[in-house]
Order: structure tokens, then C-alpha cells, then sequence
């Protein structure tokens, strides 16, 4: 089962937007993707996930090992996606529900999978956490 | 008009015994009249002293303390000694004999007063007004009118309640009442004293929209635990203090007095009250003058300038700012403590505002100088723009406080035109932008932009782009000019944020687009009014 590493953005405000990284099982070369499903427990659908206010009362707290949702590709596999980092979940892409094909066309853009706020004070750690581009190429290199 | 009567005297002799001055006297006793208090204190004495002294036979109105011939000479000169038989109970005082307390004041320096501890006795003197005066002077205000305000120490309201004990319980020997409120309020015969003299010191008309204020804080350290004795009697009244202020405050024991039984005041509290040793202090003279506001449009040429300071951690990321360069000239005229900025709308720091620029109005709070010619307004707006070519700022007027609400309105309902310069990862030609001209109320769907998101809720905004016109540049390169909503993000309607914003240029073109260049060419409000 191979290492999922996600790439993240992170403007200057703190706000992250997860997607799959370029190594993902899934963006690669003869896969079809049959569904992806936010219900990731008996109790817990990312999509019911509601903010209000500007500090996104609500939200459901994420911790690194947190499912974000279910992927299944045509050949039988499935592959969870994690938030990877500490947050609130402020909004999940539904817009991949409707037209799943987005997801490994643009999957850094429009096909992004959720988006986090770190809490203010572990905005920094969190940034620290993650690798440049350099970095994950040099990872992926290494394989 | 009201003045004192038979009735009055023995309260008026109670008072004067016990240590209270002949302006609280004539409160008490509920003499209306302005200029009566106005009357040197000398004079007030005599005349009460004098007024006590004469034996009317008729029950009506005496003359008192009016400079009218006719009245005094009809007054009968009698006196008579008036022997202290008013019988009191455990609670009160004994009280001396008006004859020993004549002597006594006539030989001592004025005593201060039990009641108003000074207020309406050395503190309506020409000195203290003098004092006052020169504190205003020095402080440099223009100001056409003034307003005085007055803060007593809260034990005035204690002795006050004690004294109003007092006399009530005499007043029911004669059979008559007397309400709290009928007895003319401290401040309000303070204020009728110094106002006038204030005022022509001062050499200042008193009507007119007042916005000047001069506000004396006066204490009495001498007797500050007085009030204490309320918070044991009336706890729910005193509610714990913040940031080490008292808890004593004038409300607080105002309210305490309305509730507390009068046997529990009198049990705590000496009725008459006790004379004090030392007059009131002045904690402060202070001067405040009401906000001005000036308003006026800004150009902003510059792409690399923030609307407000730009500080992350104590540390300034931005040289200045739209509101610190205009703002700066503007307190320096004024001479004002500080400012509010605030504008129709605002553009990110990379966005520079063309045409007839962009609203904006300046709250300048306490200042010094306030009178300034349409002339001089204009010389500061050429200051302003010497200073500086990052910004320039246009129709720059003196305005009212309700004009802030009309350039806020315009912010919300008012459409706004910008230029964008486009860039496409696919080619494109002439053909293949040229329907946008032809789209009209194109409306949008637009969740909060990520890049605001950790600041603003999250929700769906709908806007509608009104008119766009393309101009093509190049393979990769177009303009757009787009007339919008107010409140549209034109840079997410360009990139799609992600696909948050739909529709978006991408999407209608088919291709990826971001944004190089936004200019905002006009804020479509039509105020302040262009001079």
C-alpha cells in the first residue's frame, strides 16, 4: 500500500487546500475512478460539515490520520484519503461528487479535495511539517 | 418666581446651624430662581441672615435677596430672638442657638459646606472660573460654543439624602411635605452659577450646536469612605469593580439611596451631616472638542500599497498606507488626537483606482482647529498631493457625520467598472473572446475566496456582472473591462478560485486564466459632491 502524501497550499493566511499529490495511485495512467464517497463512518459524513461565523464555528476538527473521504477505482481498489494536518474542515469539494473526472484532470485546481484552517498558534508547525516540491521530488526519487 | 417664605425660615434656620452654605439652603427650601444663585455668596449670607431676623405678621411672599427698593423698605425690622426650642430626636444634633452661630460666622473664615462640600461656595468664585479659563486658553481649541459638564464625588448624593432627611422631619411639624425631587439639583444650580461666568470669560456666545466640552472632575478624599456603609446595607446595588476603579460609583449609590430604609441610613449615617475640614479638590480640568469630518475621493496609483498599516507581529510588511498618507497632512492641520479611515469599498494592495477615484471619509477626533475656508481646504488637498504620487485625492471637503452613512451606502448598492489584463494557458484568438461583449447580467455564484476565507464567513455570495467589452492583445494576452455589483471579487471571477467561482472567465473560455493586472477604473457613487 503506498505512502499518500499530499500536496498542500498555503497562503500567507493560513487557510490549506488538500489535494492528491502527483504520485497518488490514483492520477496515474489507466485508472478510473467509480466512486468517492465523504460518509466516512456509521456517525461521520464530511458532508454534513457546517461553519458559521468568521471562526468557523461547527466545523469538524481534523486531526493528521483523519479520513477525509473514500475513493474506488474501477479495478477494485480503494484508497483513503487523510487531512494530514490539524484542523477545521471548512468545506469539502462536492463539485468532485458531481463530475469525479475533475479530480484527476485538474487535481490541483478544481478538482482539490477539502479545504483546512489550522488553528492560528500551529499554523507554523504545520507549514514546517510539509515538504517543498524539491523535497518531494527528491522522496519520490528515492523510491 | 419663587422665594422664601414664613414657612421657609425654619428650615432655612436649621440649615444655616447645622453648616450648610445659603445656595444649598435655597435649594432646599426649592428657589427656582436663577439669579438668585448667581448673587455673591457675601451677600447671600446677609440676606438670609436678615430674612431670619424679620417677623412678617402676613403670610405671603417676602422679598428676599431682591435688589428692589420698594420691597425692603416695607419689610418691618424686627429683632427678635428666636430661642432654640425645636426638640429633636436621639438621631439628630443638637442645635445651637442662631444667635451664637451669627457670631460664629461673622468672626471665622466661611465654613465649607456640609452639603456641597464647597461646590457652591468657593467653587463658583471668579477665581476658580479664572482657573478654568486659563486651562481652555492654554489648551488652544477653536470652538464656537461650549458645553460645561461637572463630575461630583458620589458622598455629595449621601449628604444630600441626609440633609433631604433632615428637613423633611421638620417639615412635618408644620405639616408639609417635601420629595426628593423637588429640591433643585446640585449640578444644575453649579451649572447656572459658572456657565454665564464661564461664558463671558471665555468671550463666547452660549447658544449654538455645542460641541466643545469642558468637563472638571472634582473628589473629596477627606470623606470618600463615606459611601461605604451602602454596600453593607445594599450589596445587589455595588457590583464588583474593574480594573481597580471604585466600586462607589455615582450611579451605584445613587440607587442605594433610593433603596435603603431611612431608619438603616440613619443608623450609619450623622444627620445633619458633619462639617468637613477641607473643601473639594479639582481632580482635572479637562477639554474635549467634537469630531470633525473630512471627505473627499483618492486615486491610487501605486500596486504595491495597502489601504491600512500592513503589521504582522509588531513588524511593518508595506511601506504605508492610502490612509496614513492622506490622514498625516490632515491631523497636522487639524491637530487632532487621532483618526477613523474609512471609504466606499477598498482594492487590495496590488490594485491601483483610476478615474474619478474612490470615496472616502476621515473621522478627525478631538481636534484643536476646526474652522477651515473652502480655500484652505484646497490648499491642503494640494499639500496632500505634493506629498505623495502614490496617491491623490480630489473634492476634499469639510462634511457632516450623517454624509459617512451615504458613502457607506454606496459601497453596498452601488456598481462598480474595472479593467483586467487576462492571461490564458491555451491560445486564443480574436473569435473565441468576442461573445463576451455580448453577455449582459451574467450572474455568479461565489463562495468566499480562499485567500479571505480565514477572516470572513463562509457562504455563497450571487453578483452579477453587468457589461463586459474584451480587447484582445495577443495568443495568450486580452483585456477586459467589466461593469459589476458591488461586492464582486472581479480576480476570482477571472482565475475560479479553485472552481468556487462559477461561472468564471475559465470556464467560459474553456481554458485556465489568471489575472495579471486589475485597475478599478470608477466607483460608480455620486458623493462627496466634486467641487
Amino acid at each position: 500500500f503506498s505512502l499518500l502524501q499530499h500536496n498542500n497550499h498555503v497562503s500567507c493566511c493560513r487557510i490549506c487546500v488538500i489535494t492528491l499529490a502527483e504520485a497518488h495511485p490514483l492520477l496515474q495512467n489507466g485508472k478510473t475512478i467509480t466512486s468517492i464517497n465523504y460518509q466516512i463512518s456509521a456517525n461521520c459524513s464530511r458532508l454534513q460539515n457546517k461553519v458559521s461565523g468568521k471562526s468557523k464555528r461547527g466545523a469538524q476538527f481534523l486531526t493528521e490520520l483523519a479520513p477525509l473521504c473514500r475513493i474506488s477505482s474501477s479495478d477494485g481498489e480503494e484508497y483513503t484519503i487523510y487531512s494530514c494536518i490539524r484542523g477545521r474542515l471548512i468545506e469539502v469539494n462536492e463539485n468532485i461528487l458531481s463530475n469525479p473526472a475533475i479530480l484527476q484532470e485538474k487535481p490541483s485546481t478544481e478538482g482539490y479535495i477539502a479545504v483546512v484552517l489550522p488553528k492560528f498558534e500551529e499554523s507554523k508547525s504545520v507549514t514546517q511539517g510539509l515538504l517543498t516540491q524539491k523535497e518531494y521530488e527528491e522522496v519520490l526519487s528515492k523510491r | 418666581m419663587s422665594s422664601l417664605t414664613e414657612k421657609d425660615k425654619p428650615i432655612v434656620q436649621l440649615l444655616l446651624s447645622t453648616g450648610t452654605c445659603p445656595r444649598c439652603i435655597l435649594r432646599f427650601c426649592c428657589v427656582g430662581t436663577q439669579t438668585l444663585y448667581r448673587h455673591p455668596y457675601k451677600d447671600l449670607m446677609k440676606d438670609l441672615k436678615e430674612f431670619l431676623k424679620n417677623n412678617e405678621e402676613k403670610e405671603d411672599t417676602v422679598c428676599f435677596g431682591v435688589v428692589d427698593p420698594p420691597c425692603k423698605r416695607t419689610r418691618l425690622e424686627h429683632t427678635e430672638e428666636r430661642p432654640d426650642d425645636l426638640n429633636h430626636n436621639g438621631a439628630l444634633q443638637q442645635i445651637p442657638s442662631i444667635n451664637d452661630e451669627n457670631t460664629a460666622m461673622e468672626t471665622s473664615a466661611v465654613k465649607v459646606c456640609n452639603v456641597c462640600l464647597g461646590i457652591l461656595q468657593e467653587f463658583c468664585e471668579a477665581d476658580f472660573v479664572k482657573k478654568v479659563c486659563q486651562k481652555v486658553n492654554s489648551a488652544d481649541y477653536q470652538f464656537t460654543s461650549f458645553v460645561f459638564s461637572v463630575s461630583l464625588p458620589p458622598q455629595l448624593s449621601v449628604r444630600e439624602h441626609a440633609a433631604w432627611l433632615l428637613v423633611k422631619q421638620e417639615m412635618r411639624k408644620l405639616d408639609l411635605s417635601l420629595a426628593k425631587d423637588d429640591i433643585v439639583q446640585l449640578k444644575e444650580a453649579y451649572k447656572w452659577i459658572i456657565h454665564p461666568q464661564l461664558s463671558e470669560e471665555l468671550s463666547v456666545p452660549k447658544k449654538g450646536a455645542a460641541l466643545f466640552e469642558v468637563s472638571v472632575v472634582f473628589a473629596h478624599p477627606e470623606t470618600e469612605e463615606e459611601c461605604h456603609f451602602l454596600a453593607t446595607a445594599c450589596p445587589d446595588c455595588f457590583k464588583p469593580a474593574k480594573n481597580k476603579q471604585s466600586v462607589f460609583t455615582r450611579m451605584a449609590v445613587i440607587k442605594a439611596l433610593e433603596k435603603i430604609k431611612e431608619e438603616d441610613f440613619l443608623k450609619h449615617f450623622p444627620c445633619p451631616p458633619s462639617s468637613p475640614k477641607n473643601l473639594c479638590v479639582t481632580l482635572e480640568i479637562q477639554c474635549n472638542n467634537g469630531a470633525v469630518f473630512v471627505a473627499g475621493r483618492y486615486n491610487k496609483y501605486s500596486r504595491n500599497l495597502p489601504q491600512t498599516p500592513w503589521i504582522i507581529d509588531g513588524e511593518r510588511k508595506l511601506e504605508s498606507s492610502v490612509e496614513e498618507l492622506i490622514s498625516e497632512h490632515l491631523m497636522a492641520e487639524f491637530k487632532a488626537d487621532s483618526f477613523n479611515f474609512s471609504s466606499s469599498g477598498r482594492e487590495d494592495v496590488d490594485v491601483r483606482t483610476l478615474g474619478n477615484g474612490r470615496p472616502f471619509a476621515i473621522e478627525l477626533v478631538n481636534p484643536r482647529r476646526i474652522h477651515f475656508t473652502a480655500e484652505e481646504m484646497k490648499g491642503l488637498q494640494q499639500t496632500i498631493n505634493n506629498s505623495s504620487d502614490k496617491i491623490q485625492v480630489r473634492d476634499l471637503q469639510l462634511v457632516t457625520r450623517e454624509a459617512i452613512g451615504r458613502m457607506k451606502e454606496g459601497e453596498e448598492e452601488k456598481t462598480k467598472t474595472y479593467s483586467a489584463l487576462i492571461w490564458t494557458d491555451k491560445a486564443i484568438q480574436k473569435e473565441d473572446i468576442a461573445f463576451l461583449d455580448d453577455i449582459k447580467e451574467l450572474k455568479l455564484d461565489q463562495k468566499t475566496p480562499l485567500r479571505v476565507l480565514h477572516r470572513r464567513p463562509l457562504a455563497i455570495r450571487c453578483r452579477i456582472i453587468h457589461t463586459m467589452k474584451s480587447e484582445y492583445i495577443d495568443e495568450h494576452h486580452f483585456r477586459l473591462q467589466l461593469k459589476t455589483q458591488a461586492g464582486t471579487y472581479i480576480k476570482e471571477f477571472v482565475h475560479g478560485d479553485f472552481g468556487r467561482t462559477k461561472p468564471n472567465i475559465g470556464s467560459l473560455l474553456n481554458r485556465t486564466a489568471d489575472i495579471l493586472e486589475l485597475d478599478v477604473e470608477s466607483v460608480d457613487v455620486d458623493w462627496p459632491p466634486s467641487l
